[in-house]
């Protein structure tokens, strides 16, 4: 955090500062650690072992917040006896279909759980296939799952029913010991311990302990289930939505969180409303009663869907043409950039538009990536500089190697400047999904325009080329609201314009709440969580009151979604009663002369519902949950410890292997990694399971405080380039004895894709880890670097193969093996040939 | 400087012994005047790098951004600014930015200069064509697909809600659907 986030670590530093606990977890030692009360560094890919030992310590002790984990878990509810564990299927769940690679999850479902409300009737599982799930986890973006499960499970509150959820994670868990974190992470037993008491000791009544994660969880085969595990432990221990608690994730850049929230991501629409799968007679109706929980405020789903297609297509969304429902294209699998690229290689998809992105450094498999662009027919790419993803034509390394040529490469490219930060009005959505305003400085210089300015114009020249077409195929561009104010020398849309949009609007002008979204056509919305972003007309992104003139919570400071709440479920800050569990730990409670909730924040709750209310049995969206029900996204309105339904891979978090590993699955041998993991098996990308000794290391990606990410915004700059001007790798003392490598020397890193190199820094930083009897080396490498900009160097995702996450289709890109050796790399033919010649030791076939 | 105008002397026979005060300055130290005072408009935004979103003061005289400091005023951050938001005004002023449309033709081997509009007309036509020859109504069982694999976006994540907004609005309507972001990787 202190590396990637510095200005956010200030914070932690604060915490410690007031007697916090700092405890860093990494394969390295980084400024992180240098701050941190104990580091604790672990082999890369394991952290299920790791955190599933700590919920398992927690368990086995009975030491969770039971009051809480009682009331606001679903740790009461009874499972259907269908149900089996990996722990009985020698590693994988009930419902595993080996010929399709994806799990049915309808064993996964509550005791008695009617049929409408099974995961298996659901639009995006109707199909068997793991490419129909299409990232359906990532509805979940908004807080809760939007699929049905059963609102009112039978219950066994004294958490002894053996097949209630806190029994079966008991039993799941019980082999994740102390032991077993040794043998998987490395981590020794004392010192287990000791983060296990630590983490327990500060949860409960009067105290939080919070966990703040990275890509170093997410770029994993098996991510979304390293978060899940994380959720488990800090439900068990009361850490959700109370201050000082929760699961930070820390995103990289700027507004990553908004650019999932009104997302450019093929399986989601605004405000994590799923894209439609392929269906033979879907309409929105059939959509809406597949897809919507009836119960919690996804509910609702209707009424945000109909406002998004009524900001999109205006008065030609009408009640009679389904609100222009059949306007959207529909999907029938994995549209992720991963298959993209491999489209783009076998000629498929033919025009790309790269913009503010770098996948010939920055995605996982570049020459995959460069092949791919090598093959379009047009490429646009918007940038402030001449990106490796723009000259992969002049100079990609498959041009030295001889793979490509200038000359026989087909691609047309347009290069577009792109515009500044300061030179354009916009909103950002920060990681703490806080919206903040920037507003425009001075004009773009040149051609630079921004990416407002871009889709604008291409959409009115577009529209314009398609004007009188009654092709029924040109009505949604058509019939499309594109009517934005222009201001400015270059005629820029109005961002305000386009952020009221997004707000939405009503009968009355704007909006001020997503609970006056409306499905009868009334109200139009561009993306339901942010409506309220311009409340009262006025905004209210852009406020900037001093910190030092607010509360702690600042709540005047920009806005955050939803409802401008800044810690979410925040309910569950208070007991049952509505009583704050803790004088200390005060956040919002039920006023009960007033009648309403109160406190810091605003409460992520309906204000005047009483705690004491409990739903009548038909009781529908919000209606249906109790005044003890804090997650209020959820159909059932708690937090879930088991989830019966939206997971690809299981309904609880299991420790499997990376797809490239160093180590037999000591858990399950004959299950090595995630089986619904998502595979390309082709010839063009190689993967090296496990075994043998030819790729013996394991290796780790990572950023560096004076980088971003693939370097167009940084290694450009002479300021950053110089202060980290050149690519390195990582080793420990012991390894470079081992492979004989010097300190600022170079070394080469092979795996079955190819082979880069880097200058050697040999560190204590690094350390090898036991294993019980074996040692393993891990090697890191941050991957900033290209053969652009400033300060130049190979590309550590060049290393890489693609094996994705099964949820959200993420790469495995934190943990992988390879092998070291000194001295630079071959040129030309020669590296080709190095690396054949290792997949050839290691049994890797020409067809993958 | 004549040898009278020495620091040392200053320092020696001043208050100031340690020399880190009025001892060392210059005529030409009191010259000078920081860049943010003399700033025609100061222009609140935030930092472009990473998403924990810290406070920007962007200074502005004559039309050109001459500094970029931490906004003290933010709770995010409380004015400060790590090494890349720092440097965010090299990002503007940088003289090796690319500020004019640059175009490789087919088979190619050097960039050719196009004009804005030329390009956008291009690649208008570029679209449509692509979503002409690859268009999809129905799969092999009759389902409904709407839509078109023929092109792609990937964008990065500094961009604004507003553009990411527009962007997945064009795409739709258009019928593209492998739309995706840095949030994937
Ligand atoms: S100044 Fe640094 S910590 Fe702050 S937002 Fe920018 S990159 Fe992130």
């Amino acid at each position: 955090m202190a590396e990637c986030h510095p200005v956010g670590f200030q914070w932690v530093v604060e915490a410690k500062k007031r007697g916090a606990t700092v405890i860093h977890v990494d394969p390295r030692f980084t400024r992180t650690s240098a701050l941190a009360d104990l580091h604790v560094p672990l082999r890369a890919g394991s952290d299920i072992a790791f955190l599933g030992a700590l919920v398992n310590h927690v368990l086995t002790r009975e030491a969770d917040f039971r009051e809480y984990v009682v009331a606001y878990t679903n740790a009461a509810a009874i499972l259907s006896d269908e149900f089996v564990d990996t722990e009985d299927l020698a590693g994988v769940f009930s419902g595993y279909d080996p010929d399709t690679g994806s799990y049915s999850a309808t064993s996964w479902q509550y005791e008695g759980a009617s049929e409408a409300s099974a995961a298996g009737s659901r639009d995006q599982w109707d199909e068997a296939g793991v490419g129909h799930e299409a990232g359906r986890a990532e509805a979940a973006g908004s807080g809760g799952a939007a699929g049905a499960a059963s609102a009112r499970p039978e219950r066994d509150e004294t958490l002894t029913h053996p097949r209630c959820v806190y029994q079966v994670l008991k039993r799941h868990f019980a082999r994740y010991t102390p032991e077993l974190v040794e043998r998987v992470c490395g981590i020794d037993p004392r010192t287990f311990a000791r983060i296990a008491e630590a983490v327990v000791a500060n949860s409960g009544r009067d105290r939080t302990t919070a966990f703040v994660y990275s890509v170093g969880w997410t770029q994993h085969t098996v991510g979304a289930q390293y978060i899940r595990t994380a959720s488990i432990l800090q439900l068990l221990l009361g850490n959700i939505g109370r201050p000082g608690g929760g699961i930070m994730a820390l995103r990289g850049h700027a507004s990553i969180q908004g650019s999932t929230d009104i997302p450019t991501l093929f399986n989601l629409l605004p405000g994590y409303i799923p894209m439609p799968h392929a269906h033979q007679h879907e309409d929105l109706d059939a959509f809406v009663a597949a897809d919507a929980g009836r119960t919690g405020y996804w509910g609702h789903m209707r009424a945000y869907l109909v406002s998004l297609l009524k900001s999109w297509w205006g008065d030609a969304a009408r009640e009679d043409n389904d609100w222009c429902f059949g306007h959207l294209p529909r999907l029938t699998g994995d549209h992720g950039t991963y298959s993209t690229v491999m489209g783009q290689v076998d000629g498929s998809v033919k025009g790309y538009f790269l913009v503010g992105e770098n996948p010939a450094v920055g995605s996982a498999h570049g020459k995959l990536q460069r092949l791919g662009l090598a093959n379009l027919d047009w490429l646009v790419v918007r940038d402030f500089s001449l990106i490796e993803s723009a000259t992969f034509w002049q100079n990609a390394p498959e041009i030295e190697t001889g793979e490509l040529s200038t000359e026989t490469i087909g691609t047309e490219v347009f290069f577009l400047p792109a515009a500044s930060h300061v030179e354009k009005d916009g909103t950002f959505t920060n990681t703490q999904r806080l919206l903040q305003w920037h507003h425009k400085a001075i004009e773009p210089p040149g051609d630079a325009r921004s990416d407002l300015w871009f889709f604008y114009h291409l959409g009115r020249a577009i529209r314009r080329k398609l004007a009188g077409s009654t092709d029924p195929r040109d009505r949604p561009v058509l019939d499309l609201v594109w009517d934005y104010p222009t201001e400015g020398r270059y005629d820029d849309p109005s961002a305000e314009a386009v952020l009221a949009e997004i707000n939405g609007f009503g009968p009355d002008g704007p909006l001020s709440s997503y609970t006056q979204l409306r499905d009868d056509g009334s109200t139009r919305c561009g993306c339901w969580i942010y409506c309220g972003c311009r409340a009262d007309g006025v905004n209210q992104t852009a406020r900037r009151k001093p910190g030092h003139e607010q509360s702690w919570v600042a709540p005047e400071w920009g806005w955050a979604w939803p409802a401008n709440r800044r810690i979410l479920y925040n309910r569950a800050s208070a007991d049952p009663d509505g009583n704050p569990w803790s004088e200390r730990k005060r956040y919002v409670w039920w006023d009960a002369d007033e009648r309403r909730w109160t406190g810091a924040d605003v409460p992520d709750f309906e204000p005047t519902k009483d705690p004491a209310y409990r739903p009548p049995p038909d009781a529908t969206a919000e209606d249906a949950l109790a005044g003890v029900d804090p997650f209020i996204m959820q159909t059932d309105g708690k937090g879930w410890l088991f989830v019966p339904t939206g997971l690809a891979d299981g309904p609880l978090p299991t420790h499997y292997e990376p797809a490239e590993s160093v180590l037999r699955n000591p858990l399950y041998p004959t299950r090595q990694s995630n089986p619904v993991r998502q595979r390309y098996p082709r010839p063009d990308n190689p993967i090296h399971q496990f075994g043998g000794d030819v790729y013996p290391y394991v290796f780790t990606t990572y950023r560096l405080t004076e980088h971003h990410t693939a370097g167009g915004m940084s290694r450009t700059l002479p300021y950053l380039a110089e202060l980290q001007p050149e690519m390195f790798c990582e080793v420990s003392p012991a390894l470079a004895a081992e492979r004989g490598l010097t300190h600022g020397g170079w070394a080469t890193v092979v795996t079955p894709r190819t082979a880069i190199e880097a200058r050697v820094l040999v560190t204590a930083r690094i350390r090898p880890l036991r294993l019980g009897d074996t040692t393993v080396h891990q090697i890191g490498l941050p991957y900033h670097w290209g053969s652009n900009g400033i300060a130049t160097g190979d590309a550590a995702n060049d290393l890489l193969g693609i094996e994705l996450d099964p949820n959200v289709y993420i790469q495995e890109a934190k943990a992988a093996t390879c092998d070291i050796r000194p001295g630079r790399r071959p040129r030309g033919p020669e590296l080709l040939a190095l690396v054949r010649a290792y997949r050839r030791r290691a049994g890797i076939g020409e067809d993958g | 400087m004549t040898f009278l105008g020495w620091p040392v002397l200053r320092q020696l026979a001043g208050a100031d012994r340690l020399g880190r005060g009025a001892a060392a300055r210059s005529r030409r130290t009191d010259g000078l005047t920081a860049r943010t005072e003399t700033a025609d408009a100061v222009v609140r935004s935030v930092c472009p790098y990473c998403a924990v979103g810290c406070g920007q003061r962007v200074y502005v005289k004559d039309g050109a951004v001459t500094q970029i400091e931490g906004d003290p005023d933010s709770p995010v951050s409380r004015g400060r600014l790590c090494p890349k938001g720092s440097a965010s005004k090299q990002l503007v002023t940088n003289p090796d930015r690319v500020t004019t449309v640059r175009y490789r033709r087919p088979y190619g081997t050097e960039w050719e200069e196009l004009d804005l509009d030329t390009a956008m007309d291009m690649i208008a036509d570029r679209v449509l064509a692509t979503r002409r020859e690859t268009w999809q109504d129905t799969d092999s069982d009759g389902r409904v697909l709407n839509r078109t694999l023929g092109f792609a976006h990937l964008g990065g994540a500094t961009l604004d809600n507003e553009e990411n907004y527009l962007a997945k609005k064009l795409y739709t309507a258009l019928g593209a659907i492998q739309v995706e972001n840095q949030a994937r990787i």
